[in-house]
């Protein structure tokens, strides 16, 4: 499903023709559109809409450096989220990394392995949650397996999209010149697949962050799914939104890196 | 030499499904997993044949459907709708896409336990986080599709006096529609993917809430009867929609 998402890129903005002027019109426009959010919630929440449930964007605030930063068992939670979220996406790397190159390099890998990793890519992996807890334990190793197991697909999918792509003509004068195997990876099928890999890095980040999520909310007897859980049965809005905020910051940091890292790898097609 | 090719594929294929079952078969036979966290194979199928029989597998099944379907449609409606308004000007698209685009990219799941907050925990809150879910892919998608409609349509419609819901229903529609199926499949598999997934995490009925409350019970074979059951649906309903999918292509 997420293979047809990445075709529309996450972020692209239509090419204008009016210059810096215009652009400089769109984002104005769109800071101003935030700011209107925040404000229509800020009167919503503070004159209309009840407490209990919402909590305006001020009391998110003041419950943020009053309530869950100030709190070491929560920093504590968000730092483990954190490190789950690196160590899972390490590995997603590294796992989608060898087995995408494994079934991408040959037409015979593709055909027969590539099908099966779609298959596998179809499953609703959410399912497998309490089968993963029963596994891994309620501790990190199941939040980082879950996130893994995420993450791993878009890598692979990508990976072999790419390689796909790679003209057969170089890889026959790479090897009819005595290019090792790691010779191809390493000149011909890298540079080659830097855009697809990086799409795939990017959606896999996405995914991991999903997985890692997936499991810390399940699991509610500590970390993050113990706190929102307290806050969401309490009815106490404020330090919800303001832990749910900071964990948003972290996913849009995590994601902006990639995205840092793929504008650097690419620069050079352009 | 091409179709031998597609048997050797085929048979790999066949063959890593059989080495799977071969795996579960000999792991549980041999006694190296216990029966708690791997029950032999014709155990998980007696119980799955046990389950179907019972009314509470149905019940939890249309409670499963009912909820996607009600997530899907809010999903579809709410996403076409933004993606038309959206679309109306150039300005407004270059405002909102990577607005919209960039809050997609943030894990939603996040504000599950809001909507657990909003509406409890029945089906209510599994609606609201599946079509919030599903509302980005449809709007997103759909978005694109409208925006790669070719500029000549819309001004030859134009030049011969349509209005712009003219243009709409009679231009845009129908010239960006395939685009926007591919949304409507996107939108679906995450709606009943979020679906399960909100029950897992918090629900009082459906199936996600069956496989969780079987891990909980430590009822082995009841978790893999559902597990296996919805891996089934959801690959068979893969294959359908891709099938129709290359059917609609060739033609």
């Amino acid at each position: 499903m997420t293979v047809a998402a990445a075709r529309v890129p996450a972020a692209s903005t239509p090419s204008f023709i009016g210059g810096m002027s215009r652009r400089a019109k769109v984002i104005w426009t769109r800071r101003l559109v935030l700011l209107g959010l925040v404000v229509a919630f800020e009167i919503y929440a503070r004159f209309i809409g009840n407490p209990r449930l919402f909590s305006p964007p001020s009391a998110i605030v003041y419950a943020l450096f009053d309530e869950i930063l100030v709190d070491p068992r929560i920093r504590g939670a968000i730092y483990q989220a954190f490190t789950e979220v690196l160590v899972a996406y390490v590995m997603a790397i590294i796992i989608g990394l060898v087995v995408g190159l494994s079934v991408g390099w040959s037409n015979f890998g593709r055909r027969s392995f590539y099908p099966i990793v779609i298959l596998l890519y179809a499953i609703p992996q959410v399912i497998l949650l309490p089968l993963f807890v029963l596994t891994f334990g309620i501790g990190p190793a199941c939040k980082i397996a879950f996130g893994v197991s995420h993450g791993i697909f878009p890598i692979i999918v990508n990976v072999v999209a790419g390689m796909r792509n790679v003209n057969a003509l170089y890889l026959r004068s790479a090897s009819s010149m005595g290019a090792s195997n790691f010779d191809l990876a390493r000149h011909v099928y890298f540079p080659h697949m830097v855009p697809s890999l990086f799409a795939g890095l990017r959606l896999g980040m996405t995914l991991t962050l999903l997985g890692v999520i997936l499991a810390e909310l399940y699991v509610s007897t500590g970390g993050i799914g113990y706190w929102t859980k307290l806050y969401a049965e309490t009815f106490d809005p404020a330090p919800l939104f303001a832990l749910i905020a900071v964990l948003a910051v972290m996913a849009i940091l995590l994601n902006e890196l990639v995205r840092i890292a793929e504008r650097r790898f690419t620069r050079w097609r352009n | 030499m091409n179709d031998q090719a597609n048997f050797t594929t085929r048979s790999i294929q066949v063959a890593f499904l059989a080495i799977m079952a071969g795996v579960w078969y000999g792991l549980t036979k041999t006694g190296a997993v216990t029966p708690l966290f791997l029950p032999p194979m014709d155990i998980v199928y007696a119980t799955f044949m046990r389950l179907v029989q019972t009314g509470q597998f149905w019940s939890a099944v249309r409670v499963t459907l009912f909820t996607i379907a009600q997530a899907w449609i809010i999903a579809v409606v709410a996403g076409l709708l933004v993606a038309y308004l959206v679309t109306r000007s150039r300005h407004w698209t270059a405002v909102m896409e990577p607005l919209i685009a960039s809050t997609f990219a943030i894990p939603l799941t996040l504000l599950f336990p809001v909507f657990i907050l909003f509406f409890g925990i029945g089906p209510a809150s599994k609606v609201a986080y599946a079509a919030t879910y599903g509302f980005f892919p449809v709007a997103l998608i759909t978005i694109a599709g409208l925006n790669s409609v070719d500029e000549r349509y819309l001004r030859a419609a134009k030049s011969m006096g349509a209005s712009s819901f003219d243009t709409f229903r009679h231009v845009l529609f129908p010239a960006a529609f395939p685009v926007i199926l591919t949304g409507l499949r996107v939108s679906f598999f995450i709606s009943f993917a979020s679906v399960l997934g909100g029950e897992t995490l918090s629900s009082a009925a459906g199936v996600g809430k069956a496989i969780s409350l079987a891990a909980e019970l430590m009822e082995p074979a009841r978790m893999y009867a559902w597990i296996v059951f919805v891996i089934i649906t959801a690959v068979s309903l893969n294959f359908i929609v891709s099938a129709i999918e290359n059917r609609r292509r060739e033609y």
